[in-house]
This record gives structure tokens, sequence and C-alpha cells, in this order.
């Protein structure tokens, strides 16, 4: 399973999140943004940062590099694409994920690690979980807000696409506490939370049982691998 | 050399946190008599060549889709500003003998 990470200007977590493929069992493969070639991989993540330092808006000038033309084409044909954080902001400006990110309502950049509900345990990203299952995994944004128009809220909600809410905590603003969302197919999710700052002991969230053990994050990348797995 | 400005403002009913600090300052330092405060953002696209129709259009496209997000943002304006010696340059050269040649307005709003 060779998944792709993207590294655009301004890219911080995308070594984070080849280490994540890494440890998932997946194979890792760094593309570049001013590229049109996505080297046959199966799968791909726009990781976390700020692209283009956020000019005009998070996520917007990436959004329209060179490799997203290939990057739209696969996730259109089923490809599994992951968006984290500045990734899910360039999926939303793409197209590829409905809504839109807005400055944190507070007015402040927020870094905390977040309890979230998995609610879609379908998707390509999600299916290690159960749905209802609660998972913590760090969350660091400041343009971290999600909107919609109402109809598109519902529609969202009823079709299963909200695939992460906010637990005890609305860290942003989103509206109806949602964290993260599918497409259609539910092969393209984009959430703020970090995945891939959860995926080693030493490393991720204090747990009850030890300090910096977390690892809830690691469920989003075994899910691709072993999907990948089943479908050889 | 025509300059061509695009306003843009984040949907009115939307929470605008960036105006809300502003808001909060001003309050604090005593200036009471705003309710308000909504921040945008404004662009300025110089060209070279000619104001067409083509080039409207393009300019309107690229507002609605790349200087604005139509999910969480309103193209609120598109002027095109040329100033009063352009004019009368294009004036001068259309060999204009009409006495309200100047008389466009710099800023003309569409």
């Amino acid at each position: 399973m060779r998944i792709g990470v993207i590294t655009f200007p301004g890219s911080l977590d995308d070594r984070d999140a080849q280490r994540a493929v890494r440890l998932a069992g997946g194979e890792p493969v760094a593309l570049w943004h001013g590229s049109h070639d996505l080297e046959g991989v199966d799968a791909l993540i726009l990781p976390g940062g700020f692209s283009y330092g956020d000019y005009l808006r998070a996520g917007a000038i990436a959004s329209l590099s060179p490799i997203m033309t290939e990057v739209v084409a696969a996730a259109n044909a089923g490809m599994p694409v992951l968006g984290i954080c500045n990734g899910f902001q360039m999926l939303t400006e793409a197209g590829l994920l409905e809504g839109g990110l807005i400055r944190n309502d507070h007015g402040s950049f927020i870094c905390r690690d977040q309890v979230l509900t998995v609610e879609n345990d379908s998707t390509a990203w999600t299916a290690e979980f159960d749905a209802g299952q609660q998972i913590t995994i760090p969350l660091k944004n400041g343009e971290g807000g999600f909107i919609a128009a109402g109809d598109t809220l519902d529609r969202l909600e009823g079709e299963g696409r909200v695939v992460f809410r906010y637990v005890d905590v609305n860290p942003n603003g989103s509206l109806r506490d949602i964290a993260g969302i599918s497409n259609e197919r539910g092969n393209v999710v984009g959430l703020m939370p970090h995945p891939e700052h959860a995926v080693e002991p030493g490393f991720g969230p204090d747990t009850a049982a030890a300090m910096r053990s977390g690892v809830d994050g690691l469920g989003f990348f075994t899910s691709v691998v072993k999907r990948a797995l089943v479908e050889a | 050399m025509p300059t061509i400005v695009v306003d843009v403002m984040p949907k009115a009913e939307l929470l605008d946190p960036q105006g809300k600090a502003v808001a909060g300052a001003l309050a604090r330092t005593g200036h009471t008599a705003f309710s308000g405060v909504r921040i945008g953002k404004r662009f300025e696209l110089t060209i070279d060549g000619p104001v067409d129709d083509a080039l409207r259009a393009n300019v309107q496209q690229i507002a609605e889709e790349i200087l604005s997000n139509q999910v969480i943002e309103d193209v609120v304006g598109i002027h095109y500003e040329v100033t009063n010696a352009e004019l009368a340059e294009e004036a001068a050269h259309a060999g204009s003998t009409t006495a309200d040649g100047f008389g466009a307005p710099a800023g003309e709003t569409h």
C-alpha cells in the first residue's frame, strides 16, 4: 500500500503523516505540489500546515496547485484521500468536500487534545473504528470553524457524511460540532484535528493509562492500509 | 492603466471574529458610537490592455471562483477605476468633441 503525502509550500505535518503511514504498515511516498505525477500511489494525504501562509484564504492557493488536477481526478475515481487541517481546507477549496472553514469564533489559535466521536465507520479512513467510538487526538488551528448552509448541513447529516463530531468542547465554533466530513462516496475525508500526531506511544495525547500514550490516530491509517489488503 | 477593484466580504450571516475583535477594541477605547465592525478584502488588479467585455467576464469569473469562496464570502463590488488623465487621453484618441467627454465618473461601478 503506497500512500502519497503531498508537500505544499508551508506544509508542516507532511513528515509526521509519512511516519504515521509507515507505523500503520504502509509505504509513504513524498509527492510535490508542483508536479503532475501521483507516482502510482494507492491513496493520498493532504497534510496540515500553513500553505502559502494562509494568504487569500487558508488552503485556497494550494488548492490551485498543479498536482491538484490529478488529486481531483483521482478522488473522483474513488482513490482514498485524507485532508488533515490545512489539507481539509484545501479539499473544501478544491470543491471535493462541501462547506468551508473560517476563523475560530473566539478569535484565537487553539491547541489541545480533543475528544471526537467517530460517527461514520464506513469511510475509507474510519473502517478500523466503531460508530459511536470516542477517540482523542490533537487539534491545533486558527481557522477551524466548519460552516455550510443549513440545507447542506442537513444533507451531510442525513447522508451520514458527518464523520467526526467534537465532544465536550467545541473548540472553534464549528456548526453542529462538526469536526470532519466525507464526500458522498466516502473515499474523501477531511477533518481539522490531527490523527498523525497520535500514532506512537510516548508522543501522543495523555491517556488514563500513561502520559502521552494515546495512539487513537493510528486507526485512520490502518483503515486504508487494511482495506487495500482486503481488495488485493 | 486601469485598476480593477474587487471587494469581498464575509457572508453577512456569518460571525466575523476579526470584526468582532476590532469592535471590542473600539468600545474599550471609548469609541462607543459603533455597534459593529466587519472586515473584508479589497483586491486591486492592474491591466495593461483595454477593458472590454471579455475582460469583464474574466474578472467576474476570477472574483467568484478564486478571489472569493462563495461558501463563506460574497463579492460585494467590482469597480473599474480609470484616472481623469486617462479618460482625457482616451477622449482625445477617440476624437471626442462632445462637451461631456470627461463626464464618465472615475470609479465606474458594476
